[in-house]
């Protein structure tokens, strides 16, 4: 099959919607508009019976109960600042410690850091070389005073799955809520919020081939009840939780991504884990000084990241950005000039971080694409080698720990 | 973000990549920028010692796509130019010239760093030389 360009391997950006969810959702923008929240007629029933089945679908993905345990946000930020301010307000009489990990995405960290502002004291547990946090030590950060612990289920740079049920147990035997920002592991691995002792789960449709504008916070009923704080007031929909319209068609699509992925996954991530593994030995067979960042096994199967020493992120990017879309920790592809914290958590040096590629596919990438894509970044890697002083000074056996460099 | 022409131009065609070595008489060679910053620039210049004109110019640029243009553009405009007119190019031309964006601003700002630099190593190198050819050619 002729490939068409350019390639999509940022799927850990955001994801294509699946036609069958477009499909879904198409005919709840025109002919069955109805406001779930109407309760004399059936243009309301209608739209809420949508709702309804959405809402069951989407908890049998991630094994919750009962399908009232989701709350609908605009996306996968919302909930995480839904469960974290949420929860940090209405537990505040009983303590002001929050436990979290130094990756987390910025939609976690960011909350973390107003919360402090507030009052709230935060730990942030450092992870391992593998990007992975270890159980212990999150067990040691946690006091009398904290109320909450919010662990990412996988990383949005390196795909590190961490131990969620572990965790889960020790807050569950200390009594604590326990919150997983599982934006980017729910339709992809198995998640369950029962098994894994989950009391908060923030997940979001764009990720998992649905549309993007919408997403859900799990939030537990039962065995403990999590009580939170709204931060949006109105009408008092979703349990009062979360005030606001419901987006009759995007949660309509919300509800088929999750079936779908319900359905697929067992194939799906098997067949993924294998190109991922293709385009991982391509690379690295062919390239020296080329660095896998995060756990090699205990990783998202769509997920590879790469650091190439002595070359610049974003010039890799350049050099292929005609042909294939993938992201880089460098820099100069971040909103905030700042290499990547995760990969600078992981140890490695600020250099590695600013020459990180992430490659993440998807449902509908290929063995050609991957055999495509391995190919021109390996031409591109050796180009910008050849143009990198820093590679011809290591060439030379000159320790590049000895120049004095001069920071700008 | 969207590139420019020139700065794609010299993405994909970088003039003058390479290096010197650095006891090749007349060689100055300039090292700017630091690793953890994401930006370093090798710039070397080739200049004839009798007449002080930069005969050649190579680089090697460790970077983002608008870091190697700045470098590039500058090895092609000191080729020609005394050493003293060499001095003369500014950051803000560069800026110009490739239409860099605000937040490239020191792509360019690193490039005069590495063309000052060169000329320094340079004067450096050969500044009893030039003292020498200006004393001869007083006493002559």
């Amino acid at each position: 099959m002729a490939l068409k360009f350019p390639i999509f391997m940022d799927a850990q950006s955001t994801t294509p919607c699946d036609q069958r969810v477009v499909d879904a959702m198409l005919p709840y923008f025109t002919e069955k508009f109805g406001h779930p929240a109407s309760r004399n007629h059936p243009f309301g029933w209608e739209a809420e019976g949508a709702i309804d089945a959405a809402r069951q679908r989407i908890a049998r993905l991630i094994g919750a109960r009962d399908p009232k345990e989701l709350v609908f946000t605009s996306g996968g930020t919302e909930a995480i600042n839904l469960a974290l301010k949420g929860a940090a307000e209405m537990y505040r009489e009983k303590g002001n410690h929050i436990v979290t990990t130094a990756i987390e995405q910025r939609a976690g960290l960011d909350t973390c850091k107003r919360l402090e502002r507030q009052g709230f004291e935060v730990t942030y547990v450092p992870v391992g070389s593998n990007g992975l946090v270890d159980v212990e030590d999150v067990h040691k950060a946690i006091t009398d005073k904290t109320i909450l612990i919010s662990v990412m289920f996988a990383n949005n740079e390196i795909g590190t799955l961490q131990d969620i049920a572990a965790l889960g147990k020790l807050a569950r035997e200390k009594g604590v809520i326990f919150h997983t920002d599982a934006t980017q592991a729910v339709g992809k691995v198995p998640v369950n919020v029962e098994a894994m002792a989950i009391d908060l789960l923030s997940c979001t449709a764009h990720l998992m081939y649905g549309p993007k504008g919408v997403g859900a916070l799990y939030v537990r009923r039962k065995g403990p009840r999590v009580r939170l704080q709204p931060m949006i007031d109105g009408g008092g929909h979703e349990r009062g939780m979360r005030s606001g319209t419901l987006p009759v068609p995007l949660i309509v699509g919300f509800g088929r991504a999750a079936e779908i992925c319900e359905e697929v996954m067992p194939e799906e991530s098997v067949r993924l884990a294998k190109l991922r593994d293709r385009l991982q030995d391509l690379i690295l067979s062919s390239v020296d000084e080329a660095f896998l960042n995060g756990d090699p096994e205990r990783r998202l199967p769509q997920n590879l990241n790469i650091s190439f020493a002595y070359v610049e992120g974003e010039s890799v990017l350049m050099g292929l950005n005609k042909e294939t879309a993938l992201s880089s920790g460098s820099a100069c592809t971040s909103a905030t000039l700042e290499p990547s914290y995760v990969i600078a958590a992981l140890g490695a040096s600020t250099e590695l971080a600013h020459s990180s590629i992430r490659f993440s596919l998807h449902r509908f990438n290929t063995e050609e694409e991957v055999e495509f894509v391995a190919k021109r970044t390996i031409e591109v890697i050796k180009r910008l080698r050849d143009m990198s002083p820093l590679y011809e000074l290591a060439k030379e056996g000159v320790d590049l720990k000895s120049i004095r460099w001069k920071a700008e | 973000m969207a590139y420019s022409d020139k700065v794609v131009d010299h993405y994909n065609n970088p003039r003058n990549v390479g290096s010197f070595t650095k006891d090749t008489p007349g060689v100055g060679t300039g090292l700017v920028g630091a690793p953890e910053c994401g930006d370093v620039m090798k710039l070397q210049i080739k200049v004839n010692l009798d007449t002080g004109v930069i005969e050649d110019a190579k680089f090697k640029t460790f970077g983002c796509g608008s870091a190697i243009a700045s470098s590039s553009l500058a090895t092609e405009w000191l080729k020609g130019r005394t050493i003293d007119e060499a001095a003369k190019i500014k950051n803000t031309d560069i800026v110009s010239e490739l239409k860099l964006p605000p937040v490239k601003i020191h792509c360019s700002v690193l490039a005069e760093d590495a063309i000052k630099a060169a000329l320094t190593d340079y004067k450096d190198k050969y500044a009893s030389r030039l003292a020498g050819a200006g004393a001869a050619a007083a006493s002559s």
